[in-house]
Parts: structure tokens; sequence; C-alpha cells
């Protein structure tokens, strides 16, 4: 370098201190230390990147004024799920994993990071309480890699390549799922009926050769899986792996999957205690039961109880350590890296702030709302229900009978600051509910595309235009329908 | 509990320039020339770290300088169950590693070198079935007993006496004729008696049991075994690194009950041919040898749960590549019988033996027989590193000749070894030593080493007869 | 005594938090409440009715789950006890975890992304609400592109090992569309280089092939001309290695990579030393990747979420995951992925929040910034290894009297073999000392190993005192082994026993399956909800 440049982060550019560096290694120049990267390979120039900020006001006002470019949830009344949501955080959450002992801790051991397991290993108790599941990891990266281990630890389980999936699954989880385990694992859609799994015929693919029957609960349109049991006894009788994808956030309230004869159980952990932060706060979990045969198979680590020399004193350790990749490279099971233990942490104080009440109480406002919503939106004429099946949080309502695409009530209720759901077919508009829409916000989603409804009817030509373009799947979507009975009769 | 062993002349010969110091007449030449042996204080270091946690530890040994005195030196209180000679004997050693296990010693300390660590085995080889409370003194009509060829290349002949004299005669008998003629050898002692439970011990071995002893299980029992470096040659890795270390083992070991053992070949040279500048390490037996602890749990795979799976993660990925219709010609060592175990196949430990689609067809083939099982199909060669040289041929696994290596065509060898196996090596390459010019120039170059499922190392191979040729890296 | 006060000794007098705090089950009090729900409004109960009543008997949970009940202020205490009890970077001198770069994490980035308008910014809003995060993942993804000479980014990837997943699912995807996905099995990678480039391409299913380094520690160059051929799909290595040492040949094993038709990855895990001196394109690279957490400056958080960057070529932009971030005119709109792409690798856009992070480190830094960073760590490490290697029993295997680049793998084996001390023990010591020490990533190549990362952010006198302790505890390995061996003396717990954690009988990874195994069916739960709910479960 040729002149000092002293920054903040990094103290010892000042000249005095390099001196004395360079001297203590017997160097002439920091050149030296380079002496194994040949000169071909050198850069030689400046890299070309933006003027810097040095000074920490000037990059507080730069990013903050970047930032307050956004509009978010807080501006926009959204309706907008999917994978993330917009639940509460509790104060003490973010207080919590904001502590800079947790925020930057990292690999620690046992003794020196204590508190780090302690908390990681309360992580995983407080999930085993509301999943009813004895064997819970430390959070993987999120649910999508935490459904496509547990489908490849059934592969492994089994030694089978099929790979029955029963549910409607998020496009996007599909995506990440299918590429990870296509290798091992061959995945076959089971067409689902009213929202739900077929399970006839699930049962009917059933055979040994299936290594896994995989369930999605609440599914990607919200849908509760109503029959998970007989799945679970069709599965196991060929000695297949349930595995059950879901959102624990409803398990104050739903019969926990393990309940009903789910092998795996897995999902993210978002909903519990983390912001949406544009979809940049997702932790996968993965439960089993305690079954080696299922443990041993577990990539992630897991925080086990020890005791030490004092009695009364708990201790904290890696549980079969050898599983992981960090013990025996590519003989591990897949593989183990920094992951979304941070997360892990805040889910846990999450749950212990809720506690059973908490939680119950959650499940009910989540259940009340969202039949409130579908209710509400139902009402509206030529809005229908996607389907009649029970729904937590999430619901598709059918817009094709008012003669307007989902992408077109989008675009007009975001001029009306509502982001009213996300599209899923030309006239599908997955809706999503969480604590945080009150009556009075359903209300106004309500009154706004019932309001977009009543210009379409009476705007005939862009109706028609609409009903044209819809072509076949707007017949497709009545007979879908005609396989239940309307859900506004159901929850009139 | 802890025994331990002092072989009060392990290491006279080396700064004697001898090369080793087994015999008689090296141990005389020795001391003629000034040496005297540092066992004894490096046993006592090594106790001395087992005093310092456990300082009321009491020790198993043996009279005098083959333990005793280190053992009080070490300000520890010994506990005499065995006596020796003057001078000292390898059978003294074999039958005190023997006493000691029938006292109870759970983990036995030798100070030593590899013909230490081979007598020790000897004798917990006995005491592993046997180790009746007076297992030396029971004496019962001998048979004539065949068959130990395949134990450690010795046959064993006994007519009345009791084991540890005939082992004591008979080793003074191989003193006399010097070791390299060790693999070959009779023990003839005209008479001496075993006692019926190590005839059974042989008997198994004879009747084809031989897997049990691969697994080494029945050879040393329970008991583990831990060098502490004494002796000039030390290629078996039975020994601790220094003997502070195996003192923290021991002290470990005590604190623990006991802590994971993983088997451990015993090599040891001929030292004849040591002295003409041949180094020749052959296997003789199993000991099994205590691992570290790891002291912080996160990071504990050092452990012999990690040494062990690697181990059988490699005989894994070996059985996953073998395939039907081939003959596989598998050689000695612990990682070839935790593939056998992996086959569902016995195994000799010493030996070579034939497996064709999952079944055996030929145990302890002779040079010959593998000739014929090679002439009648498709066949290769299986074999893993044996010790800490890095031979791939040519050590332990002479059967597996230049012939029968040039017969096996254009891809002979299917090498398995667990990644540490190679690391140990230090950088330093594998060795093939078949004594033809021939093949050992078409093995040389890199060769790939199965070490798990869907995973192989890329490793250099060294013909060391014939430097200059091949890959040198 | 009166005034002054002594001055204090050489080594500080540490002693770590122990609130000696109970499982947070064993606090639980029936009744008391950490955070209440909003209820349901009266017009909604009256339009839904019981929805939990109405639920059919097979969904509806029969008994509550058996969370402890805690008032707010106890859960906040409990946490904040333990999260005192953890030696986090913030607080060491975090340069014990080579391979890691544990630098530090700016205060002020994490106040920057605490805003409502990034954490209540959902992913599916309006682009045109979301234009200022847009405009970051952009902006960083080019600044990326900059810094490793790559021509695409991605920020997709949740950690390092997730990108090295990613990595390799493109080469595969490179592979089958030039319809050579069958032929190319193999993959191959340097013992020195991060272990889950193995795991990752074997969770892709192809055949790992691991080279040795030479004799002096350098990768062997030969050995990978003898492994490489059709076969070949890539090669998977990391550089600078875990041993502190650059490839110097690393243009040759690109080429070689290239001349049988495999693509060339590099793992820029160990990128800090770096950074402005040389770059993965210049080298031939077709794809790497940064770990975002180290080497861009983002907290651990106690093992994640981290941060993968994901850079390509051209010819493997096609493959990049999506949905990506592009410009238009002024504005930054989003684009499904394409055909081609390897898809989702995750929810969304990636951990938003470090992505962010990072773009505000890089502008606190700019160029000539980024290059004092590398300098800087370079520096410290081969002072932190002058300083270490001045402790008797020490060593640094390979290279011997070169220069490293930005840590160093170094060995205990001679104070090993002197005094049975291990590389662990020592570890273990080290925390008596407020100090933070790690060995190796397994297998230990290097006997009795420890790894030494001091990147930019420590002070001379910082990685004196590390330096010190080590010294100390070298020391005491001669002259007081036991003082080692019986290590921790000042930390929150004592020395602990592991032989439960490793046996499925005893083995306790949740406090639910603790109560099982070791107090009997019914104790599911803590001392107050819990056994309220096993009576519940028996009622």
């Amino acid at each position: 370098m040729t002149e000092p440049f002293v920054h903040p982060y990094i103290p010892n550019t000042a000249p005095e201190t390099r001196a004395a560096m360079l001297a203590a290694v017997g160097a002439a120049s920091v050149d030296e230390f380079y002496a194994d990267v040949p000169e071909a390979l050198r850069l030689g120039r400046p890299l070309d990147l933006p003027e810097p900020l040095v000074a920490e006001q000037d990059l507080a006002r730069h990013v903050t004024a970047l930032l307050a470019k956004n509009v978010s949830t807080h501006e926009k009344l959204s309706f907008l799920g999917a994978g993330t949501y917009h639940h509460y955080v509790p104060a003490v959450v973010d207080e919590v994993i904001g502590r800079s002992e947790f925020l930057t801790a990292y690999a620690g051991e046992p003794y020196e990071d204590h508190g780090r397991f302690q908390a990681l290993f309360q992580y995983q108790s407080l999930m085993a309480e509301l999943l009813a599941m004895d064997v819970v990891n430390v959070p993987t990266y999120d649910g999508f890699q935490a459904t496509a281990t547990s489908l490849s630890m059934a592969g492994r389980m089994t030694g089978r390549r099929r790979v029955l999936v029963a549910s409607d699954v998020l496009p996007a989880k599909l995506s990440k799922v299918r590429d990870y385990v296509r290798v091992h694992l061959d995945l076959e859609f089971v067409a689902t009926v009213d929202a739900t799994a077929d399970v006839a015929a699930v049962a009917a693919r059933l055979g040994d050769d299936v290594a896994a029957v995989w369930v999605e609960t609440p599914s990607r349109t919200g849908a509760v899986e109503a029959r998970l049991q007989e799945l679970a006894d069709a599965a196991h009788a060929v000695g297949a792996v349930l595995v059950v994808g879901t959102d624990p956030i409803g398990y104050g309230v739903l019969t926990p999957p393990a309940e009903q004869g789910a092998d795996i159980v897995c999902g993210d952990i978002q909903s519990l205690g983390l912001h949406q932060w544009f979809g940049g706060a997702h932790g996968g979990f993965i439960a089993v039961h305690d079954d080696a045969r299922f443990v041993m198979e577990m990539p992630s680590r897991l925080f086990g109880l020890a005791t030490t020399d004092v009695p009364g004193e708990f201790g904290f350790g890696d549980v079969a350590y050898d599983r992981t990749s960090f013990a025996l490279r590519e003989e591990g099971k897949e593989w183990v890296g920094t992951a979304a233990a941070l997360w892990g942490i805040a889910a846990g104080v999450y749950l212990a702030l809720m506690g059973p009440q908490g939680m119950r109480d959650l499940g009910e406002v989540l259940l009340a709302r969202t039949r409130y919503a579908q209710q509400a939106l139902a009402a509206i004429p030529g809005v229908a229900l996607g389907d009649g099946a029970l729904h937590l949080r999430e619901f598709t309502i059918d817009l094709s009978d008012a003669a307007l695409t989902a992408g077109s009530v989008v675009a007009a209720l975001r001029a009306q600051g509502i982001e009213p759901g996300v599209p899923l077919g030309e006239h599908e508009l997955l809706v999503c509910v969480t604590e945080m829409t009150s009556q009075r916000d359903i209300d106004r989603l309500v009154a706004a595309v019932g309001g977009l409804v009543d210009r379409a009817g009476l705007d005939s030509g862009s109706a028609l235009v609409d009903r044209r373009t819809a072509g076949l799947d707007t017949g497709s979507a009545l007979l879908d329908r005609r396989t239940t009975p309307t859900s506004q009769e159901q929850y009139a | 509990m802890l025994g331990l062993i002092v072989n009060p002349v392990a290491g006279v010969g080396g700064p004697a320039g001898l090369a080793g110091s087994d015999g008689a007449d090296v141990q005389r030449l020795a001391r003629e020339r000034g040496a005297r042996s540092r066992a004894d204080e490096r046993a006592s270091a090594a106790l001395a770290v087992v005093a310092a946690s456990h300082p009321n530890a009491r020790v198993l040994t043996v009279a005098g300088a083959m333990g005793e005195h280190a053992v009080r030196a070490a300000g520890l209180e010994p506990v005499v169950v065995a006596q020796s000679g003057e001078p000292t004997s390898a059978a003294d050693t074999a039958a005190a590693a023997r006493a000691l296990a029938a006292a109870g010693a759970t983990l036995v300390l030798f100070a030593g070198g590899d013909g230490t660590a081979r007598d020790v085995a000897t004798g917990l080889a006995l005491a592993g079935r046997a180790a009746p409370p007076e297992a030396t003194r029971i004496e019962t009509p001998g048979d004539e007993v065949e068959g130990l060829d395949t134990l450690a290349g010795a046959r064993y002949s006994t007519g009345e006496a009791s084991v540890d004299r005939v082992a004591r005669s008979a080793y003074r008998d191989l003193e006399g004729g010097g070791l390299d003629t060790l693999a070959g050898a009779r023990y003839s002692t005209g008479e001496a008696s075993v006692d019926r439970v190590a005839r059974s011990v042989y008997r198994d071995l004879e009747g084809g049991g031989l897997d049990t002893l691969a697994g080494a299980r029945c050879s040393t029992g329970e008991v583990a075994a831990l060098g502490i470096p004494a002796g000039v040659k030390m290629y078996s890795p039975a020994f601790a690194v220094s003997p502070s270390a195996a003192g923290a083992l021991a002290a470990a070991w005590l604190t623990e009950g006991s802590l994971p053992t993983q088997l451990r070949e015993v090599l040891d040279v001929d030292e004849a041919a040591l002295r003409r500048a041949r180094v020749e390490p052959r296997l003789y037996g199993m000991l099994r040898v205590p691992d570290r602890p790891g002291r912080t749990q996160a990071r504990k795979s050092a452990t012999s749960a990690g040494e062990h799976a690697a181990v059988r993660a490699a005989a894994h990925g070996a059985a996953d590549r073998m395939e039907r219709g081939i003959r596989y010609l598998l050689g000695p060592g612990g990682t070839m019988a935790e593939l056998a175990r992996e086959l569902g196949v016995a195994k000799t430990p010493l030996g070579v033996d034939v497996v064709l689609d999952g079944e055996l067809v030929l145990a302890g083939a002779s040079e010959q027989q593998l000739l014929d099982e090679v002439r009648r199909g498709p066949a290769k060669a299986v074999v893993s590193i044996i010790g800490g040289q890095g031979f791939l041929l040519g050590r332990g696994n002479q059967q597996l000749s230049a012939r029968v290596v040039g017969e096996l065509g254009a891809d002979p060898l299917l090498v398995v070894a667990p990644e540490q196996k190679l690391i140990d090596l230090g950088g330093r390459p594998l060795l093939v030593d078949t004594g033809d010019r021939d093949v050992d120039a078409g093995l040389a170059g890199f060769i790939r080493v199965v070490t798990g499922p869907a995973s192989t190392s890329l490793y250099p191979v060294h013909a060391p007869e014939h430097e200059g040729e091949g890959h040198a890296p | 005594m009166s005034l002054p006060v002594a001055p204090k000794p050489a080594l500080r007098r540490f002693h770590q938090a122990r609130w000696d705090e109970p499982i947070i089950f064993e606090l639980s009090t029936p009744g008391e409440r950490g955070v209440l729900v909003t209820p349901v409004e009266p017009g909604v109960r009256a339009a839904v009715g019981d929805v939990v009543g109405d639920l059919p008997d097979g969904l509806r949970r029969s008994a509550p789950p058996a969370l402890p009940e805690l008032g707010q202020m106890r859960v906040l205490k409990h946490y904040l006890r333990l999260s005192q009890e953890n030696l986090g970077a913030d607080l060491n001198v975090d340069v014990g975890q080579g391979t890691c770069t544990m630098k530090y994490a700016p205060k002020v980035n994490d106040q920057l992304i605490a805003t409502p308008d990034l954490t209540a910014l959902h992913p599916l809003q309006d682009p045109d609400d979301a234009q200022g995060v847009l405009e970051i993942i952009w902006q960083t993804e080019r600044m990326l592109a900059e810094i490793s000479g790559m021509d695409r980014v991605s920020l997709h990837t949740q950690g390092g090992s997730a990108a090295i997943w990613a990595n390799i699912a493109m080469i595969r995807a490179f592979h089958e569309a030039n319809g050579e996905g069958a032929q190319r099995r193999e993959v191959i990678t340097t013992i020195f280089s991060h272990p889950s480039n193995a795991a990752a391409a074997k969770a892709a299913g192809y055949e790992v092939i691991t080279l040795h380094p030479d004799p002096d520690g350098y990768p062997d160059l030969a050995a990978l001309r003898a492994a490489l051929s059709p076969r070949t799909a890539a090669i998977m290595v990391t550089n600078p290695e875990d041993t502190g040492i650059y490839n110097p040949a690393i243009t040759e094993w690109v080429d070689a990579a290239h001349a049988v038709g495999a693509l060339a990855s590099y793992d820029q895990a160990n990128a800090n030393g770096i950074l402005g001196i040389t770059r993965a394109r210049d080298a031939g690279f077709d794809v790497c990747h940064f770990n975002i957490h180290k080497t861009f400056g983002t907290p651990h958080g106690s093992g994640g979420p981290g941060t993968g960057a994901n850079a390509v070529s051209e010819a493997l932009a096609p493959f990049l995951p999506g949905p990506r971030v592009e410009r238009e005119g002024d504005r930054f709109v989003v684009r499904e992925a394409g055909e081609r792409s390897i898809g989702s690798v995750g929810p969304f856009f990636g951990v938003v929040p470090n992505i962010v992070r990072a773009y505000a480190w890089i502008m606190a830094l700019g160029a000539e910034g980024l290059r004092a960073v590398a300098e800087t760590a370079v520096l410290n490490n081969n002072y932190l290894m002058t300083k270490v290697l001045e402790i008797p029993g020490a060593s640094a295997p390979y290279a011997t009297g070169r220069r490293r680049i930005e840590q160093v793998r170094y060995s205990w084996q001679e104070l090993f073999e002197e005094t049975g001390i291990t590389s662990e023990e020592i570890g273990v010591r080290a925390s008596d000392f407020g100090m933070h020490y790690w060995t190796s990533h397994h297998p230990y190549v290097v006997p009795q190993p420890f790894t030494l990362e001091p990147t930019e952010s420590y002070s001379m006198a910082e990685l004196d005192e590390y330096a010190a302790v080590l010294a100390e505890i070298a020391r005491e390995a001669r002259e007081e082994p036991e003082t080692v061996r019986s290590a921790p003396h000042r930390q929150t717990v004592h020395h602990t026993h592991h032989d439960d954690l490793d046996d499925p009988e005893r083995w306790a990874i949740t406090w639910r399956a603790y109560r099982r195994k070791y107090f009997g069916a019914g104790a599911v739960g803590g001392a107050g909800s819990g056994d309220a709910a096993a009576d519940e479960v028996a009622a």
C-alpha cells in the first residue's frame, strides 16, 4: 500500500503498528506474503467499486435512504403468505437474538458457549412439545431444505426411490426438493381432491418400492389434511415413511402430525417469532421419534443433555456426532454447515413466551379469522372458495364467475394500498390472514374486492373479454367445485 | 486395572547401532558396547503421568526389572503377579502378559518395541480364551498342534511342559536361529503341555475358526494393550507417541473405567534382514489398543468411534465395488477383516482368502492356490495398507506374489483403507515390492484407494526396489 | 490496601458467567403468561362460532402442548443469562476459529437492517414497493461480480455449504444440458479443501476423489492429472487451502480440468486475504462462492443464518437459481428463473438481512478498504505465526519457511509427544482465559492441529494476548499438566461426560425425551404445566 489507509474496522493500518509488525515478521512489505500468488494472476488495479462511505453517519444515511424506498406491510395492508408470513414478533424475541453474545457466537465448545447450547437444546425441546415428537434438530436453512432432507432420509432408510407427493406443494419448495433429491428419489404426484390428499389414489399407488408418502399440511393453499392417519397406515403397510411438511403455527389447537402416524415432520420456523424480512428469515426443522434408525440419518446437529463433574449441573454436547459431515467428509449424511441457529433461538424464545395458552389462543385466532375471511369473501357474488377443506391462515378464492383475473385484482387493489394475495391461477387468488390482519382489515379487503366485482359487472365489455380469455380454466374450475358442496353453503 | 510390563533389554540395540535388540547375542553385544535400556525410565515416566491424577493407583506388574522397579519409581504401588527369568526373555514377556490379564488387568502397558508388542500379543492371545488362575502352571498331556503358522508364521509343537517354559525355550531356539526364519519357524520343544483352553484356541485356529481371530476378539479378549515407546523398531501402530502420551491415555483409562479401543496390527521386521538394510515388516497378530479420548466432545471424532466408522465406511465402499463373477483375493489386516464382516464371510487374519460372489471359496490360500484360483477366471487382489510403512504388496501378504499379481491383469488391485491410514503416512508414498521389477513398475504411479462409499483418494505408489522408476511426487 | 492499584498481571483473570440456570421447563409456573395474543373480535366470533370446538375430533389437539408457563420478565432474564454464558466474537479475541473468518460485524449494520422498511417487507409485495431492497440486492451482486471477476452472481443460498451445493447443482445441470450428465460422474477435491465440497458432491450423486498434498503441503498437480478423465465433472477446491497455503499452480489446475471438459469450482471460504489481490475468474474458474458471513462481515448468529454468494461465468449464468433481480432503466424488477435454472435453492431472495449488511460493509470500505482488509489480514496472520512459532512445541507443518496467506494450520505434535497434552485439551484450557480455540476439520491431516485466522479485525496487542495465552498453556502442559487436563476451571460448566450422547438408549435430545427416559412415561413436561398436561393426557 502506498499511503496509510485508516479505517475503524481495521486497527492495524496505523503506519507505526504496521512497521512494527513487519519488523517482527522480518518482512520488508506486505507483498512478500503473496509470493505464492503468480504475477499473472495479480489484479494490478483497484477494484471497480462505488466510492465508499467511510464515515459511519454517511453510510447510515445512505442505506437508510435506500431502504426508505421500500413501502412495507406496515404501510400496505397485506394478505400475502405463500411461504413467508406476517406474525407478531414479541419484543423480547428481538431483544434476545440481538444480544451480541448470541449474535456473534459461532463455533464455541459446550464449555465456553454453554448458553448457546442450552438455548438451542431448549429450542429443540420446545418444538418437540409443540410437535409431540422426541427429537428435533438444530435448525437447517429453511423448510425447503428440511423437507428435501427428510425425504432423503426416507430414501436412505428404505433403500427405495419412489416418493408419492400427496398434497399441493408450493412451487418454489417443490423446485428445491426436486433438484435436491433427484439423484436418489423419483417424485410422483397424486392429484388432490378438494385440496387435500386423495387417500384411495395414494393407496393404489403404494408398493414396496415406495420410500415415502409426502404430505403438506397446511398445503400450498392452506388446506389442512384431514386423513393423515389413513395415509400413515397405508404407507406403513408397505414399509414406507410418512413425511409431513408443515408450519408449526397451528399446533396449539390442531393435532400434531406425530399423533396421526407421521414418521418425519418437517417445515419452517419463520412463523415462530421471525419478521418477514423480505423472505430472508427462514429456518428449517426436522422432527422424528426417538428411534436411532431415524436419528442416525439426520444430517443436522442435535444437542443433547449431559452430566458434568458437578451434581445438578447440566452439560451439553453433540449427539452422535459421527453422523455429520464435519466428522467424516462424504461419509456423513449430506452435510452440516452454518445454517439458521439464531432463528432457532428466536423460535425458542417465542414458544417460551407464548406458552401453551398463547399457542392455543393464536391457533384459535388464526382459525377464526381464516374462516371469517373465507365467509366474507365468498359472500361476494361471483367469488367462491377454491375448495371445501378446512384451512388455516391461507385459502384460495375463485374469481372466474366475477369475471376477474387474479392479476387484475392484485393490480387494482395495490392501487388502494392493499396486497390482496398471491395469484395461483388465472382466476385463483391465495389469500392469507394472520393475527396481524384484524376484522377491520379483512372487511376492508372484502369491500375492495366487492367493489371490483361490482365494477366488473357494470363494465360488461371487459367482463366478456375476461370470460373469453378464461376459456377452459373457467370450465375446469366449475368442474372442480362440483365435487364438493360449495363452500358458501358449508360455512353459511 | 493397569498392568505394566517392561522389557528391560528393549532398545539396547538401537544406540549400539544394531538395528534392534532381539536375541541374547545382540543384547550381550549391545551391553558390551556400553548400551543400556531406557525402557525402565520411560515406563516410570509414563506412570508418573498416571500418578499425577491417580496417586493411589495400584499397578499389576512383573517382579524386578520387568516392571516392579518402574512402578515404584513412579511412586505407585506395584502388585507383582509374575516372575521373570534372568536374563529376561521374550517368553517372560508373553507369560507376564498372560498373567496380568489373568490377574484382572484391563489395560496392559508395555515398555519396549515391536518385539515386545509381539510377545504381549502372544501372551494375551492365550489369556483371551484361557485366563485360568494358574494358567502357566496347568499341565495336561500335550497335543501336536498345527495351524499356528497362520497365526504367527510359526508352528508350535508341544509335548509335556508348562506353557511358559515351552514358549521360553521356543524363543531361545529362535534367538539362536535368527528371527528371519521366524515366519516359517517350527517351535519344537519336545515336551510341553498346553492347557485345555489354550488347546481349544488352537483347535479353533486349525478348524478355520480364524474369523474369530481376525477380529482378534479371542486373541486379546477384552484386555487392551498400549506400548510405551522404548524400542528400536516400532512399526506396530500399537505405541503411544511418547511415554507421557501413554501415561495420559492410561490415566484416562482409569478415570473413565475404560476407553474405546481399536484393533491394531502387530508388526515386526526381520532384524537380520534389517541389518542387511532391508525393511520387511511382517504382520504377527493384533492388539486391542485404546484411543485418545476426545475431551471436547463436539470435536470428538478423533476417537475410535470415528476411526472404526472410517474403517467400516472404507470396507463398505469396497463391498459396493465388488462385482459378481470376479474372484477377490482378500489380503490380511484389520480393514480386510472388516470387509469380510461386511461380506458375511470368515476371514483368516493373516492369510489371503478368496471370495467369489459373496462366498468364501478358499481360506488361507498359498501362492500356488491363488495362482490356480486366478486362472479360473477374472480376479482382483483386495489389499489394505500394512502398518506405518505404507506397503500394499510384499509385506505381510507375500502370498500375493509377483506371479499372482502378474496373472491378475491390467488392473490387479482394489486398495481399501480409511483416509486416516493415508494421512498417517505423513506424505510418504505407498509402496509395492513383489520382487518383480516389471510387476512393481506396472503398479507405480498413482492408485485409487477406496476410502468409503462413493469416495476414493488418489495416492502415489512407489516401488522402492526400483527407485527412479515410476512416479516420484 | 490503598491506592494505587497494582499493575494487572500479564494474563487476564477471566471467569465466564455461571448463572447455573435451570432448563426453562423447570421454571414453569402454571398460569403465568409471557405474551398475550390479540383476541378474536366479537364480530368475528359471532360470524364463525367456536372454530376450535368445531374441529373434527381427529384434528383437534387433545391436550395443550406442554410448553412452560412464564411471565415475560422471567423469559427475558433466563435468556439474557444464557446469552452471558457465551464467548461471542464481540467478546473474545476470536482468532481461534480458523477457516471461519471471525471478523468484526459492524454494529451499525445491525441497526440498519432493523428498520420496519425491511423487517416488515413481504417478498411478494409489488416490486415497486421494494425498490430499496431490490437495488441493494442487485448492487451487491454487481460488486461481488467485480470482486470475483465473474459475470453473474446469486445471493440466494443461506450458508457456505448451501452455496457449495448450489455450485455442484449448477455443474450437474450444465453437464446434463450438454448431454454429458451420465458420463461425468466424478468430482475431484483436495483434503485441505473444506469438507462440504466432498459432502455436497456426494449428496449430488457424484463419486468423490480426494487428493493429498505433495510433501511440501502444496496441492499435487501430478495427482490431479492422474485423477482427471472424461468422467470428471468438476474440480472443487479451496484456495488458499485450510493450511493458508496458496496454490501457485492454480491456473494449471484449472487448465488441466478444462482440458478434459470438466468445470472448475472455487470455494472462496478463505478469500479474506486475497480481496482485491487476485480473483477467481483471473485463474480461469467457471464458478465460485463466497461465504458472506465470513469475508463480508455479517455476524455468525450462533451458527447461522449465513449467506452464500455464487458467482459464475456467462456460460453457467443460465443455471443460476432464481428469482433474479434485474435492472430495467432505473427500476429494479424480479424475474423468475429461466428454464435451465437449478430452480429455487431456498425461499425467495436469500437471507436478506445479511445481504443488506454485506452491502453496507462493502460500501463502508470500498476498493481501497477491501485491499486493506486483505493485506492487514495477511499481515496479522504472518505476525501471529511468528509469535506462535516462538512457543516451544508448536509448529507449522508444510511449506517450512514460507509465508502464509490468511490463516495457518499449526501442530502441537511436539508438545503432545513431550507432555501427552492434546490439542483438544489446550482448547478447553484456552477458554479459561476467555479465548476461543479450535483444532481442525476432520480427518486431522496435521497431527494435534490448531487453526488460527486473525482476520483484519484484531489489533496487534490482541494478537499478542492470544499468543501469550497459548504460550502459558504450553508452559502449563510441561510444568503442571493436570491444570490443563482437568480444565475448564473458569467456565460456566465443568468437565462434561459425553458417553450418554452416543448411546440411543441414553441420549436425551429434548427435555421431553429426557423426562420420558429417566423419569417415566408420564413425565413429559416440567414441574409446572408439563405435569398438568400429563394429567390431561391421562384424562
